[in-house]
Order: structure tokens, then C-alpha cells, then sequence
């Protein structure tokens, strides 16, 4: 266990940009006994991915390695010549990456792909290998594991997929193998299998590993120790109980305390107030599928309702009902106790001025062609017929609300702002139009945390200046602790319970519910484990859904 | 002969080996040549080997057998004008980095050489195109009295030239040079014009489709489906066929409606491509948030949509103002473009196009033609390059 299996020595990594050579980077030491995982957290951008992939010898293009050594059993990685690297990596090292989708070749069935490392590396022959594969597919449960091997990467879900991932990583028995963020993109329901499953697998076969993330939680399930990186500085590293309940830095600490954020609760609604916007008995479809059925519920000013689920529940359709692109089929929508039309094209402009959305993704919901004084001053002008100077002055004061300096960035593209900073012009674009509702469709779930906590502060800032409406859509339960004021839970399509957040937080409550719950990590390291224990191994994930 | 081939690849073969095996032993085992596979090493080889060639057949070229150096001629005429050209982009942006603005000053330091050598292209034929009338020694129509006529370019009395007319006469006694720089005028310019009403077509209706989807999408693709299943050239043809009849009674010159006709054909390729760019353009949230603010269609396509779009159409433009080009000059190749006395360089390719067949003794009576042609070549290329550089640029793509 004390043997040293990597070792990393100052190493220092550039990439370029505009021509010149820019640090990534700057002199990071890290040390791997055999067996042991290595937590390595921060926030995008701080060159997490880059100093997991450089553990491996590896550089993405454009990027370079300027000093330090990596030394991986003996082996000097950085020197080694390329015939060295390629018996190496895929038998001895091996790589996890964060979207299983996107890495798979979609046009070959999973257990070809998974056998090519072993036979590659002379390890097994293709009969051994098929036959071990499955016998991995089983021991990360894998529904089906004689047969799920011989589909297609896209006729399986996205936590299976990343499950035969990791086994393909393990089919040579690494030494190490480096997770970049493998649970990022799935469901709290998702993670906790392929959590377990990983971290099973590993304690198996005694791999040592590199776990990559931004979810403290997470890590805190997976580590030994945890590294914490900062703009290319190690800010401390620690053993993972000693990190959680006595982390040295201040940085460190703040990322702990994001997950303190909570409001207040608010005095009940009155009784007979007038909800700004109410969904009636609505039934929604995709063509000839029926996606919502019979989904009823209030959204009263100055308050925030959480609509919460798993993808596929149907949440972001009840969104596009209210917002008009998919009208219903049946049911209605009331601002402030008047009927909307269904379509968006039949509203009137000033109602379109009262519902506005937040977006998921701010990369794609602002024109890259635009400056944000064009984004937020198009609403402006176009609703309240702002012009010259006038606009002018509201968009900076808009800028100044979402505490952004309007000097400096009212000519900026998109393209120039981080995406805490994105996020941000989207939710001042909402505000340009001055409405009582707004939508905000995952505004976070693209962000790291302390950019995330900055962003519900803001929302919750501007409810309590202007009483604002929010409908807020999210499978953060986290997020839902924070900041909503009542919570609507979804599945299939149908509102399986709602009420005040403090009711839904307490037991009892729906069977799904409980699942959902349960399902999000805590910063205990004992957390997965008692979970499990609690759960029953078997009784996990899919099948807990499906028993309900 | 099959012998020496395969004993000439093994020989590069076994060079390719030495070659590698000296690079790690002089460097001490540098990566470059420790990792280098073998198959790329080959490839350092036979464009050594192919080198040498070009420079052996160089020296040919200047051989005092004119037999010898006749079957080189052209090569060496290329090689020349590769190295002149060369230099003269670099000359042009060294100047271009020292000479202008701030803002012109970056623009030339980041520019690579190709594009240097584009943008100075296309500024020599804007200039001989605006000042053809000036720069020309002679009229485009002009028969110049008691001058022979097929006279050699070259000026080189002893082969037929004569130093007034430094790139020959044509067949009935016209000076080529300033036939070449009214050529620019014409030809260039109708292809510019007909490129733009392409585009302008092509366009808006594509965006139109995009945004709209539904049955107007229907009917406008199937349209363009039937027009584009016609060969472009051929049916072309036939429409100037129908047109040259109907020009002189309406009134109307050919040339309106030889721009009007192929831009309607050139308009579907542009169709297409901006149909395909705009669905992926109208599916993003940006989009979705202008609509739900209720706004109008023009907004949605002029402000929204085309900004985002003008990448892959700015690369279409120079593909197509080629195409364009070249569809005049086969038009009136054929005879029905561009019609004489006007100067037009399809039409003179055609004209002098025997003329290619005294290369292999005589090749300067041969260039009498490839100037024309060579005109449309450079132009070509030029344009290409140019695109090619900013499309880089907007693309944000780093080395």
C-alpha cells in the first residue's frame, strides 16, 4: 500500500493562445501509492482535466508540458518514447472520460470496443476477453451482462454507458486509471450506481486512481485524499476526513460553505391572492406521445416554486407550455387569473413582456454576433420602446443589477465573459423586459458551485427588489434547499407531490420522492456507504424505481 | 522498366531507413526522430527525391538545345513565376506590416503568406479592371492598321514577336494585352455582379425555408431539387439559346440576362447551404428567446440569423464567384456569353486554342492561348485563398 506508484514533480504545463505560450499549470506535486485514489477537485479552469491527463503522459493539442517529470512505476513518462507510452497506456494506465456518450464509436457494438485494449496488448485472447468483460459488466451490475455487451452504444442509458466505460478501462487490469469527471453529466438517481459500482471495482482489483471533479460530495464518497487545485496551484492537500472537517485554506473553505446557502422561509400565501401564473389540468404531447398529463399548480409574486425530476420527467415541457411553443393539448395557463392563448404567436406583446426565461445553456441562449449591450438593449427597446440615450441608461443600470461594470462591458461579445458571467446577462436580458415571471430553465447546472451560489444570490436579490415570480427547474435537490420557496415534484410526466420546501424535506413522503432524496450525496465520507447498506446492495438506482 | 521502379522504391526505402537512423544518432535521440514511424521518414525521402527532379528539370529548361529546353519550357515558366510570386506577397506584407493603421499593421502580421499573396492578387485586377481604359496601350475592338496578325507573344523578333506588343496580337491583329485588361473589366466584373444577385437569391429564400419550415420549405426545396437536377451548364445553354432571341426585341442586352440566368442556377448551391446553416442556427435558445419576445420575421433572419451565418456563406461566395467565372468563360467559350468585339477571356482561350498545339516546338506561340486561361487560374486561386484566411479568422481555429 505504500508502495509509490506515480510520481509527479513540479510539473508545469502551458497552452497556446494567441500566440503566445500561457501557463496552465504552475508547478503542481503529486504522489500515488499503489491502490490509493487521489481526489482531485476545483473549479473549471483550474487545469484539473490537464493534470490528470498529464499523469498519463498526455497533452491535448496545443498544449505542452514546459518542466517537472512524471515518474509512473520507474518509468519516466515525459521522456518515454512514443512505443513506450503505447504499451503502457490502456494496459497499465487507463482513462475514464466525462461523457461516455460522446467517447464510444456509435458505430460498434460495446463489447468490440471493450475487447480491443486486452488484444491490442497481447493481455487475452478476444474469446478470454469477451468472456471477462461480461463477467465485469456483472460486477459493476450491469442490467442483462451476457447480453448488454452486443449493443450499440446509443441503444443503452448514459449511467450504463458510463459503467461499461469504466469496465472497458479495467479490462487490462490497470494500475491506474484516471476518472475525469465520469458522473457529471447524469441524474443523482444515475450516480449512485455507477458511484458505487466504481468505487467497488476499484477497492476489487486494488486499482490505484485519479478521481476529477467539482462535486465535493462526490469526492468525499471516492477519495482517500483530496487535492484542491486553484488556477494551476495546488491549494492544499489532505487526507479526505481531515479535508472535510478541517480544511486549512481559506479557498478551500469557502467551497465547503457554498452548500450553506438558504433562505429564509416565507410567511404562508394568503389565502384568495391571485397566483401570477397558474397551470390548469394541462396535457401536453410530441406529436401523438403524450409527454405531461393532468399537471396543475400556482406560482404566486415574490416567490419561487422548484420543479424537480430526473430528465425525461417533463419538467422543461410544462416550461414550454407556459412559454407558448408547445401548446397543449388540454388545460390552461392563467396570468394573473386571465386565460393566455395557447400559441406564442396569438399572445399579445405585453403578454410575452410578463413571461420570460432563464436558459440552461448561456453559450447558446446569447447571438455570439451581439455585444450585451445589444443583447439587454434589444428587450428594452423592443417592449418599452427605449431609444439613444434612454436605452442606454437602462442597460447600464441593468448591468449594475446583475453587478456587472457597464463600462467595461457593454461592447464585450459573449464569447469574452465566463459562463458565471453569461449566466448572468441572460438573467439581465429576463429583467429588460420588466416581467412578473420568469422561468429558469437549470440555470446552474452548467456551472461550478461557487459560480452557481453567486448566480441563486443574484436571483434571490432581484425577487426580493422586484417580487418577482420564479418557476425554477432543476434535479439539484441542493440548489432546490436554497432557494426555492415550494417544491413540485415530477416524474413521467405527471406532478407526483408538491407543497411548502420545509413540508417536502420532512417525512413522510412519496416513494419517489424518498428516492430523489436520499439520492443526493452528502459530504459525509460514510454517506454511500450507509446509503447502500440502508438500500440494500441489489435494491439500487433502477430497480429501487422500478419496484415503486 | 518495372525493374527499375521497384529497385528505386527499395532504394528509397533502405535511404528512408539511413536517413532516420542518422537523425536520432546526430540529434542523441531528439523525439522528432526517436518516434518518428517509418512510413513519414519515406515521405521525407521521395519529396527529397521529387525535389531534385523539379530542380534538374529547372536546369533543363535553360538548356542551349531548344529542343531540350522547349519540353521544359513550361515548367520552368511555372517554377519561375511559383518563386516570383512568391517573393512578391512577402514583399507585399512586409509593406503591409510597416505602412497603413494599427489595425492594418495586425491584420498583415497575423496574415499568412498565401493570403498575402490573394489579397494582392485581387488588388492587381481591381485596379486593371477599374483603369482598364487608361492602363490599356489599345482598344479591346481596335485592328490596328499594318500590324500582322498571330503575332507571338514574347517580343522576341527572331520567334515571331515584335517589342510593341509585347504579349502578341490575336488572329485578326488585336493587341492580347489590352484585350486581357478589358477582359478584366468585363469578365470579372458580370461574375462579381452575377455572384451577388446569387447570393441575394439564394439567401433569402434559403433563411426564408429555415425559419419558416413547413409546407413554404416544401415548395421552395422541391423547386430547387428539379432546378439542380438539370445539368447546370446545358440547361444554361439553352436558356442564353432562348434569351439571344429574345434580347433584341426587348431591347435588353444579352449580357442582363446571361447574369440573371446563371445566377438563378448558381442560387440553388447557395440555397442549400444556407437552408442547412440556418436550421442549425434557428434551433438554438437564442433564437427561440427572440421569438418568444415576438419578434418579427426580417429581425429574426437579418440580425439573428445572418451574422451567425456568415462563415460558411463568405466561404461559399469565393467557391462560387469561380464557378461563376468559369461557367461565363465556358458560355462564352461556347458563344453565347460574352459577345465579341467585347473582350472576354473564355472567349479568347477559345479563339487561340490551336495555338496549343505548336507547344511542343514552338511554346511561346502556345501561350498565346494559356494567357487567357492562366488570367482565370490566378484569379481562382487567388480568391480561394483569401477565403480560406478568413474563414480561419472567423472561425477562431488556432495552428
Amino acid at each position: 500500500m505504500t508502495e509509490t506508484l506515480l510520481k509527479m514533480r513540479g510539473v508545469q504545463i502551458e497552452g497556446r493562445s494567441d500566440e503566445t505560450w500561457n501557463p496552465i499549470i504552475n508547478g503542481v506535486d503529486l504522489t500515488l501509492a499503489r491502490g490509493e485514489v487521489l481526489g482531485l477537485i476545483g473549479e473549471s479552469g483550474a487545469g484539473k482535466s490537464t493534470l490528470g491527463l498529464a499523469a498519463m503522459g498526455y497533452t491535448r493539442d496545443g498544449v505542452r508540458v514546459s518542466g517537472g517529470s512524471v515518474e509512473f512505476d520507474g518509468i519516466d513518462l515525459l521522456a518515454a518514447s512514443a512505443a513506450v507510452k503505447r504499451d503502457l497506456l490502456g494496459k497499465r494506465i487507463a482513462y475514464v472520460a466525462q461523457s461516455a456518450a460522446a467517447s464510444f464509436n456509435p458505430a460498434h457494438r460495446l463489447i468490440d470496443q471493450h475487447v480491443e485494449g486486452p488484444t491490442q496488448h497481447n493481455v487475452m485472447s478476444r474469446a478470454e476477453s469477451e468472456a471477462d468483460g461480461i463477467e465485469l459488466y456483472r460486477k459493476l451490475r450491469l442490467p442483462n451482462p451476457d447480453e448488454i455487451g452486443f449493443r450499440y452504444p446509443h441503444q443503452v442509458s448514459g449511467g450504463q454507458l458510463q459503467r461499461a466505460m469504466t469496465a472497458m478501462a479495467m479490462s487490462c487490469r490497470p494500475d491506474l486509471i484516471v476518472f475525469d469527471e465520469p458522473t457529471t453529466a447524469l441524474d443523482v438517481t444515475t450516480q449512485i450506481e455507477v458511484l458505487s459500482a466504481i468505487r467497488d471495482i476499484v477497492e476489487q482489483f486494488g486499482t490505484a486512481a485519479i478521481y476529477i471533479t467539482h462535486d465535493l460530495a462526490v469526492v468525499a464518497q471516492m477519495a482517500d485524499r483530496i487535492k484542491v487545485l486553484l488556477r494551476g496551484d495546488e491549494v492544499e492537500t489532505a487526507d479526505t476526513r481531515t479535508m472535510l472537517n478541517a480544511p486549512q485554506k481559506e479557498y478551500t473553505k469557502s467551497l465547503w460553505a457554498v452548500r450553506s446557502f438558504e433562505r429564509p422561509a416565507k410567511p404562508a400565501i394568503a389565502t384568495g391572492a391571485v397566483p401570477a401564473i397558474s397551470i390548469q389540468n394541462v396535457d401536453a404531447a410530441y406529436g401523438t406521445t403524450p409527454v405531461l398529463h393532468d399537471v396543475s399548480f400556482d406560482m404566486h409574486a415574490g416567490r419561487t416554486v422548484a420543479v424537480v425530476g430526473e430528465s425525461g420527467s417533463g419538467k422543461s415541457t410544462t416550461a414550454r407550455c407556459i412559454t407558448g411553443l408547445l401548446p397543449p393539448k388540454s388545460g390552461q395557463i392563467l396570468l394573473d387569473g386571465e386565460p393566455l392563448p395557447l400559441n406564442y404567436k396569438k399572445r399579445s406583446k405585453d403578454q410575452l413582456r410578463q413571461v420570460q426565461m432563464i436558459y440552461q445553456m448561456a453559450d447558446t441562449a446569447l447571438n455570439p454576433r451581439m455585444s450585451i449591450g445589444k443583447i439587454i438593449g434589444r428587450p428594452v427597446q423592443f417592449y418599452l420602446g427605449l431609444t439613444g440615450a434612454e436605452k442606454r441608461k437602462r442597460v447600464d443600470q441593468l448591468l449594475e443589477q446583475i453587478e456587472l461594470d457597464p463600462a467595461e462591458y457593454y461592447n464585450r461579445l459573449p464569447s469574452e465573459l465566463s459562463g458565471g458571467q453569461k449566466q448572468r446577462v441572460g438573467i439581465a436580458r429576463a429583467l429588460a423586459a420588466e416581467p412578473k415571471f420568469i422561468i429558469c430553465d437549470e440555470v446552474t447546472s452548467a456551472l461550478d458551485q461557487l459560480v452557481a451560489e453567486g448566480i441563486l444570490r443574484l436571483l434571490a436579490k432581484l425577487q426580493d427588489e422586484l417580487s418577482l415570480s420564479y418557476m425554477f427547474i432543476t434535479h439539484d435537490l441542493a440548489t432546490v434547499r436554497a432557494i426555492a420557496d415550494e417544491v413540485v415534484v415530477m416524474k413521467d410526466g405527471r406532478v407526483v407531490e408538491q407543497g411548502a420546501k420545509h413540508d417536502m424535506f420532512k417525512p413522510p413522503h412519496h416513494p419517489y420522492t424518498d428516492l430523489l432524496l436520499s439520492s443526493v450525496p452528502e459530504m459525509d465520507p460514510d454517506w454511500l456507504s450507509n446509503l447502500l447498506e440502508q438500500r440494500g446492495v441489489d435494491n439500487i438506482g433502477d430497480a429501487a424505481v422500478d419496484k415503486m | 522498366m518495372m525493374i527499375w521502379i521497384l529497385a528505386a522504391l527499395v532504394g528509397m526505402g533502405a535511404l528512408a531507413w539511413g536517413f532516420r537512423f542518422a537523425g536520432q544518432q546526430v540529434t542523441g535521440q531528439k523525439p522528432v526522430f526517436r518516434d518518428m514511424p517509418f512510413g513519414v521518414a519515406y515521405g521525407y525521402v521521395l519529396a527529397g527525391f521529387a525535389a531534385c527532379c523539379l530542380v534538374w528539370a529547372y536546369y533543363q529548361g535553360h538548356s542551349s538545345d531548344p529542343l531540350v529546353a522547349n519540353k521544359f519550357f513550361f515548367l520552368r515558366i511555372g517554377i519561375e513565376g511559383f518563386i516570383i510570386f512568391a517573393i512578391a506577397a512577402w514583399l507585399f506584407r512586409l509593406a503591409g506590416r510597416n505602412v497603413g493603421t494599427a489595425w492594418t499593421k495586425k491584420l498583415f502580421r497575423a496574415m499568412p503568406l498565401t493570403a498575402a499573396f490573394g489579397i494582392l492578387i485581387i488588388l492587381i485586377y481591381a485596379v486593371l479592371a477599374i483603369f482598364a481604359g487608361a492602363l490599356a496601350p489599345y482598344g479591346q475592338e481596335q485592328i490596328i492598321p499594318g500590324v500582322a496578325a498571330n503575332i507571338t507573344p514574347g517580343g522576341d523578333p527572331a520567334l515571331g514577336g515584335n517589342p510593341d506588343f509585347p504579349l502578341g496580337t490575336d488572329q485578326i491583329g488585336r493587341d492580347i494585352l489590352s484585350r486581357l485588361i478589358y477582359g478584366a473589366q468585363n469578365t470579372v466584373g458580370i461574375a462579381f455582379a452575377t455572384t451577388l444577385l446569387a447570393f441575394f437569391l439564394g439567401g433569402a429564400f434559403g433563411f426564408l425555408a429555415a425559419t419558416f419550415g413547413g409546407w413554404l420549405d416544401q415548395i421552395l426545396s422541391r423547386m430547387v431539387d428539379v432546378l439542380m437536377a438539370i445539368p447546370s451548364l446545358i440547361f444554361a445553354l439553352l436558356l442564353m439559346t432562348i434569351a439571344s432571341v429574345w434580347a433584341p426585341r426587348l431591347g435588353v442586352p444579352l449580357t442582363v440576362f446571361m447574369v440573371v440566368i446563371i445566377a438563378v442556377i448558381d442560387s440553388t448551391r447557395v440555397f442549400r447551404l444556407s437552408r442547412a446553416v440556418g436550421q442549425n442556427i434557428v434551433v438554438m435558445d437564442y433564437i427561440e428567446a427572440a421569438k418568444l419576445r415576438g419578434e418579427g420575421l426580417g429581425y429574426l433572419i437579418f440580425r439573428e440569423i445572418l451574422p451567425n451565418a456568415t462563415a460558411p456563406l463568405l466561404a461559399e461566395f469565393g467557391l462560387r464567384f469561380c464557378f461563376v467565372f468559369l461557367t461565363i468563360a465556358a458560355l462564352s467559350f461556347l458563344g453565347v456569353g460574352i459577345q465579341p468585339p467585347l473582350a472576354d477571356w473564355g472567349t479568347m482561350v477559345r479563339d487561340l486554342s490551336s495555338f496549343v498545339n505548336y507547344a511542343q516546338f514552338a511554346p511561346m506561340a502556345a501561350t498565346a492561348p494559356l494567357l487567357a486561361a492562366g488570367a482565370i487560374a490566378l484569379l481562382t486561386v487567388a480568391v480561394n485563398f483569401v477565403v480560406d484566411w478568413m474563414l480561419h479568422k472567423s472561425s477562431g481555429l488556432k495552428e
